[in-house]
């Protein structure tokens, strides 16, 4: 069970990092698929069946197919993928990675010293997270309905592309 | 049966974190700095659920829940968003989209 989590969490780490580095989308996507189903297993492992299963529909099912789908829509050509890799070559990676290491290792530290090891871990089943998210969460569900239907009005909104309007007669006066 | 240690798990999702943290400021095409926001947000996920497996909460798992539901709304206007701004820019470049106009 452990060696499986080292595994897993180690083909998360590297597909992530694949991710961060591609040139082209398509195989920044297919990475980023691996990655969310390594994480899906290390959800399994720690109890969270449930959310495994979760992690698995809707992230790598449901998300990463709607970002195909716009990139479908947008129609890019190889002329992107070269532009990308001139995006990205010299030195920024530098800065930037300096800093969020230096971050990193700040939080491994603080959470070295705390010592909340040895202990075991607990199944969590569907079962409560069920009874938790209809009982003293249940406002916060009925926010997220909310917060779903204005994302659905809102891409609507946003998405639409304005009409033409066609009839010489129908056309708004130049001023 | 061994026990996966909290800072192991903890560690992972810093990790990840701070992959996504480090593509969102080095990308420029402003669909992978969409991608990169989605690791972030997973990697918070993955914080919860580690801390509700080590206090048998079901609390974890619920923030999860509501992190997903809030990373599909999330994901659904940054990609109409994308849409409008290369029709009308014609480029994915981020720092294109710099001026407001109307």
């Amino acid at each position: 069970m452990l060696a499986t989590f080292y595994i897993a969490s180690a083909i998360a780490i590297i597909a992530t990092v694949m991710v961060i580095t591609r040139h082209n989308l398509i195989h920044a996507l297919l990475y980023l698929v691996v990655s969310f189903l390594a994480i899906a297993v290390v959800f399994y492992l720690l109890g969270a069946s449930f959310i495994a299963a979760l992690e698995v529909i809707i992230y790598a099912g449901a998300i990463v197919v709607l970002i195909i789908f716009v990139i479908m829509m947008l129609n890019l050509k190889a002329e992107a993928v070269e532009q990308e890799r001139q995006w990205m070559q010299g030195g920024i990676i530098i800065g930037p990675a300096i800093l969020s290491l230096v971050l990193l290792v700040e939080l491994f530290y603080i959470i070295s010293g705390v010592g909340m090891s040895g202990h075991e871990y607990h199944i969590v089943d569907a079962k409560a997270v069920g009874i938790s998210l209809y009982g003293p969460y249940v406002i916060g569900v009925e926010l997220s309905g909310i917060l779903l239907m204005s994302g659905i009005v809102g891409a609507y909104h946003l998405g639409r592309q304005k009409k033409k309007i066609v009839h010489r007669f129908l056309e708004e006066p130049e001023e | 049966m061994d026990t996966i240690p909290v800072e192991a798990g903890l560690l992972l999702a810093g990790i990840l974190f701070m992959l996504g943290l480090l593509s969102v400021l080095i990308r420029r095409n402003i669909i992978f700095m969409l991608i990169s926001v989605e690791i972030m947000l997973n990697a918070a996920g993955l914080a919860f659920i580690v801390a509700g497996a080590r206090w048998a909460q079901a609390d974890g798992q619920v923030m999860f829940v509501f992190i997903l539901t809030m990373a599909a709304a999330e994901v659904s206007v940054g990609l109409a968003l994308i849409l409008q701004i290369y029709h009308q820019l014609k480029t994915l470049d981020s720092d294109a989209a710099n001026k407001m106009k109307g």
